[in-house]
């Protein structure tokens, strides 16, 4: 038994390696803009989407608010650049750590809350924030902050001839959310967490901290969603408070997670893989015409994968391992 | 800031409150019954103000007579959505919440979508229905007729509701079924049979919700989003599991939303509904009423 999860761990690694090392040769062979454009949002939903499920599948907190933690990422070093001069990559790292520090001050009161409740209150504090960016003049209120491009350097993290640094910036993005998950699956944390998520008292009476346990997924999931979302504000070099804090971002962030497999490593990956690029092509061909098509494609797509598969695309996979294996 | 003011945003938020309460009161009955938060809820507000204003264009029916078909048509919307959507992602055997968050969040895209398609993004309002516009004045308070009408009807629609759940055999059989699924199949209910109308039910109350509203509030492909928030927020505020704790948690957040919005920027009104919420749940984590 040991033996097998010993060599499950090790496949996963090389399959890691394997599909990183064919993103990586990707753009080789892909000179569509287009189409690199479409990666590049597929990488990094299958990154917020993999810090999403740490705190959401892992631990079995479900956030439908993590837009807050995106938006606060964008927005820090946003400002810091166009207010302070402060190179994004300081940014990144502030809007990762206040993020952070936030999603275990606000851990502290909400994570007392059970099931829906503590759903509910995810989506109101993260609505509360939307509102008040939306009227914070400073920070540019509804209309959003430009964000002037300087020169195009990895020091000002800002490219406008080629999307392929993004390209990269995003596949790293998304190994290192994926390493970081693939490491805590198997640590401690990883332990407590699957523990308080099946059944809290039972943990509790076993020794586990559930809360400090919940406190700590959160503040792990908050910094790695908050670096996405600065990757995010250098990447579209335009934020508004509808674009990255809104309720509806909140969703798409935790969607690949749920479709593509909760609580497992590969269920964000999967989940983005195939959500991102037919939302994206849906949106560009037959979108177009303004009248809603590519909404009743994607709506109907959520509703199958959520009806027809349950535990999520992966499922598919795993049933077909253990039939091999027999 | 005269009294008057104070009273007069008080007055017209206890209205708008007992129209929330109305909203929300479908989605508390249907999670009360079987666990699902329908994420689609405003869209069923949205489907129902529709069929009010293409009533009012193509038939000349106001939408104070239409209400009752409204209901009724969102009665069997309801009944049929459970049918060919929400039976199936009961089914689930892990993860249950987030396959009905889910589902009911994809439905509530092509519900959209569909709504985008056929009757494209614009928005659509009734000009000349009977009471839309009015106002009458009592002891020198101006209310507006078609929440005035939208909260009489509230408060019927709660009465009845009562007396259904607690008088008549359907309504025990939706409390029994609500208690325990399993128990009530021994004693020849239907479970999925219930279910089918419960969700009738809820569609049928934001169907009388949808057509007052319809009489003074724009009518457009997305105006669900809005309510649904507010209605989601009603529910866990009077707890989940009680359909009464959703009227009283919708005569709290219109008279909370009213009093911020004379404190702070109309733009930041839901923002005291929010507050009251988790001020709510921190000293009490089941809501007011809640048993779950």
């Amino acid at each position: 038994m040991d033996n097998s999860f010993a060599q499950r761990r090790r496949r996963d690694l090389i399959l890691a390696a394997v599909l990183t090392c064919l993103a990586a040769l990707a753009p080789v062979f892909i000179k569509d803009v287009y189409v690199q454009n479409i990666l590049i949002l597929t990488l990094m939903y299958a990154a917020l989407s993999q810090a999403w499920n740490i705190l959401g599948g892992y631990c079995g907190q479900i956030s439908l608010g993590h837009a807050l933690y995106f938006g606060l990422g964008a927005y820090t070093t946003a400002l810091l650049f166009t207010k302070f001069g402060v190179l994004p990559w300081f940014g990144m790292l502030t809007g990762g750590l206040i993020s952070a520090l936030i999603a275990l001050a606000l851990g502290y009161p909400t994570f007392r809350l059970k099931g829906h409740y503590f759903v509910i209150a995810t989506i109101v504090i993260a609505e509360i924030a939307y509102l008040l960016f939306l009227n914070w003049d400073w920070a540019g209120a509804a209309l959003g902050i430009d964000i002037p491009v300087r020169s195009d350097s990895w020091a000002t993290f800002q490219f406008t001839r080629s999307k392929l640094p993004y390209f990269y910036f995003a596949l790293a993005l998304c190994c290192a959310v994926w390493l970081v998950t693939f490491w805590l699956e198997n640590s401690k944390w990883g332990f407590w967490w699957r523990a308080v998520k099946d059944n809290p008292e039972a943990a509790e009476s076993l020794g586990v901290v559930v809360f400090n346990s919940k406190m700590g997924a959160a503040a792990v999931s908050a910094f790695f969603t908050a670096v996405g979302g600065a990757f995010y504000a250098q990447f579209v070099s335009y934020i508004d408070p509808e674009s990255v804090m809104s309720f509806h971002f909140s969703l798409l962030m935790a969607l690949p997670a749920v479709l593509g497999g909760i609580g497992t490593l590969w269920g964000p990956v999967l989940g983005a893989a195939i959500l991102i690029p037919v939302t994206e092509l849906t949106r560009s061909f037959i979108g177009g015409s303004g009248r809603g098509v590519d909404l009743i494609v994607y709506g109907s797509l959520i509703v199958l994968i959520a009806l027809a598969r349950p535990e999520g695309v992966l499922g598919l996979f795993s049933r077909r391992r253990k039939g091999g294996a027999r | 800031m005269t009294t008057a003011t104070i009273i007069q945003s008080l007055a017209s938020g206890l209205l708008m409150g007992l129209l929330y309460g109305l909203i929300a009161a479908g989605l508390a009955l249907i999670f009360g019954l079987m666990d699902v938060v329908n994420f689609a809820h405003g869209e069923f507000l949205m489907i129902a103000m529709y069929t009010t204003f293409f009533l009012f264009v193509f038939f000349a029916i106001d939408p104070l007579l239409a209400a009752p078909f409204v209901a009724a048509a969102l009665l069997v919307f309801g009944a049929v959505i459970y049918i060919l959507v929400i039976r199936f992602a009961m089914r689930a055997r892990s993860n249950v919440g987030m396959v009905q968050i889910f589902a009911t969040f994809g439905l509530a895209i092509v519900m959209r979508g569909l709504a985008q398609f056929f009757f494209t993004p614009d928005y659509r309002s009734i000009n000349t229905s009977w009471l839309g516009g009015q106002t009458i004045s009592i002891g020198g308070v101006f209310l507006p007729v078609p929440q005035l009408v939208g909260a009489a009807v509230s408060l019927a629609a709660f009465t009845a509701l009562f007396f259904f759940i607690k008088k008549t055999d359907f309504g025990r059989a939706l409390e029994a079924t609500r208690e325990d699924a399993g128990a009530v199949a021994l004693v020849g209910i239907d479970k999925n049979r219930v279910f089918a109308v419960g969700w009738g039910l809820g569609a049928a109350l934001v169907g009388l919700a949808g057509a007052i509203m319809a009489m003074f509030f724009y009518i457009y492909p997305d105006v669900g989003a809005s309510f649904a928030l507010i209605a989601y927020v009603t529910v866990a505020l009077g707890g989940f599991g009680s359909v009464f704790g959703a009227f009283a948690g919708g005569i709290i957040v219109g008279l909370v939303e009213a009093t911020t919005a004379l404190v702070l920027p109309p733009s930041l009104k839901a923002v005291g509904i929010y507050a009251v919420y988790l001020l709510v749940v921190f000293i009490r984590p089941r809501g007011l009423f809640g048993s779950i």
